[in-house]
């Protein structure tokens, strides 16, 4: 084993391969983190469209849903990069492809373009987005008929019973599920690889196919995604013990 | 938007039917490779033994730990390695099938025997209790009481993560291995016509997997009611 292969200078970026690593990372990262944002909107909106008295609304969300689980996220990441832009007006097309700016002049410089990392984060948004969908929709739908009635009781029009008594208490609830669909689009994200986004696993094969060292970059590679997982389960155990409702769900930490 | 020109699907039906025949094949082998291992894993999980438990444990939260692509990637460099070790062979001695094959089934084992887990655990003690009480060993008591009652509770469980399986064979393109979408990959290079095939390809996906989760959640219905 030879571990100060990862020390080495790398033929580009002006780094050494441990840079390389550092620099799929941050693509991990920013691809993720993203794609959340997109993923968690979008799944509320969804969520809540199925759980509305609003028989066209749930409909379309249970299209969404329906439609984004069951085509696999590789095909949908390739029908985001290469389909999308060919079936868009052509300038469109032609400047997603070619005009986008690449990402050269960004702290961790990246050998691809803006249009990989918009397709990737378009692609994993949308599709975690229909996974959060479900996990909020079983949150609203887990809590007693009798607080939507009595938040109406009292004279809360439907927004209103969603904004301060079905959504607070169903957030609350699908913090641990939730928790999981955070770890699996810091896991999905590595999908992007095969439409050229360098991310942490692509960046690792990239090192193991320059020195031959596999064993040492999939290493490195696994025990930084080991370190996102166990980061993000402390930080989500933290807030599902701050923000519990005492009494009411057993409280986080407690098992 | 350019002319959509669907005679290339029909041109190529062939190797995208022996694509679809690769897919169903892994697909197949990774699930009763993943079902059984992963029993295996669940039992010694649930074991007492902490020489059994402990490594199971690692194991499975270190698959999950990883992307799916790691995993093949992984799997895809140690298999081969491995067995050249045990056989002496050098080289060629597994081919990509088989290195894929082992990637799925372990990764599928992994999280089959979460599953599993859970659906064994779902059994009240008193169960096993009784069956030892009856004179039966651990053996006898998890291959005929414990175990037909979980599978039975895990049923819809094990068949959607089956759909989710069907979807993650599309993975092994990264291998360059030629699946369903890898056959409609490449004939889209030869044709310069990716737009028609890819689109093919997700809506064969969207059916069979809508029609798969669909009567999943008509079984799981039926089940509810008849208990």
């Amino acid at each position: 084993m030879d571990w100060k292969v990862l020390l080495e200078q790398a033929p580009s970026g002006g780094m050494t391969y441990l840079g390389w690593l550092a620099s799929g990372l941050f693509w991990t990262l920013a691809v993720s983190a993203c794609a959340w944002v997109i993923a968690f909107a979008v799944g509320s909106v969804v969520g809540v469209a199925r759980t509305v008295p609003l028989a066209a609304a749930r409909l379309a969300a249970t299209a969404y849903v329906e439609l984004f689980r069951n085509i696999p996220l590789l095909v949908q990441m390739f029908l985001w990069y290469f389909v999308m832009p060919e079936v868009i007006p052509k300038d469109w097309g032609d400047w997603l492809k070619q005009d986008m700016p690449n990402l050269l002049t960004l702290p961790f410089a990246a050998q691809f373009s803006l249009w990989e990392f918009t397709a990737a984060v378009l692609c994993l948004g949308l599709y975690t987005a229909s996974r959060v969908a479900e996990q909020v929709r079983s949150g609203i739908q887990s809590l007693p008929r009798g607080q939507t009635s009595a938040g109406l009781a009292i004279g809360l029009t439907l927004p209103q019973v969603y904004r301060h008594v079905t959504l607070p208490m169903a957030y609350r609830i699908i913090i641990p599920p939730m928790t999981s669909e955070f770890l699996t689009i810091f896991k999905n994200s590595s999908t992007a690889l095969t439409i050229g986004v360098l991310e942490l696993t692509a960046q690792s094969r990239q090192i193991s196919e320059y020195t031959f060292k596999t064993f040492e970059a999939f290493t490195a590679a696994t025990l930084i995604y080991i370190a996102i997982t166990m980061t993000v389960i402390f930080a989500m155990r933290a807030l599902e013990k701050r923000v519990a409702v005492p009494g009411y769900i057993a409280q986080g930490g407690g098992h | 938007m350019a002319e959509m020109d669907w005679s290339v699907v029909w041109k190529y039906r062939e190797a995208l039917w022996d694509g679809m025949l690769t897919s169903l094949k892994l697909f197949a082998i990774a699930l009763a490779g993943g079902i059984f291992f992963g029993t295996l894993l669940a039992l010694a999980r649930l074991a007492r033994w902490k020489a059994l438990s402990v490594p199971a444990a690692g194991f499975v939260n270190l698959i999950r730990a990883i992307p799916f692509i790691m995993a093949i990637f992984w799997f895809y460099f140690l298999t081969p390695m491995i067995v050249s070790k045990f056989t002496g062979q050098q080289g060629e001695a597994v081919g990509p099938f088989t290195s894929a094959v082992v990637a799925f089934i372990m990764v599928e084992s992994a999280y089959y025997s979460e599953i599993i887990r859970a659906g064994i655990q779902s059994i009240p003690r008193g169960q096993p209790w009784a069956a030892y009480a009856l004179g039966m060993n651990y053996r006898q008591s998890m291959v005929h009481i414990v175990l037909p009652q979980a599978f039975r509770n895990m049923l819809p469980v094990m068949l959607t993560q089956a759909v989710i399986l069907f979807q993650d064979t599309s993975l092994v393109y990264v291998v360059a291995l030629k699946d369903f979408l890898g056959a409609a990959s490449k004939a889209g290079q030869l044709t310069g016509r990716i737009v028609e095939l890819y689109l093919f390809v997700a809506v064969v996906f969207f059916l069979v997997c809508f029609a798969a989760s669909w009567a999943v959640k008509r079984l799981q219905a039926r089940l509810a009611v008849s208990r």
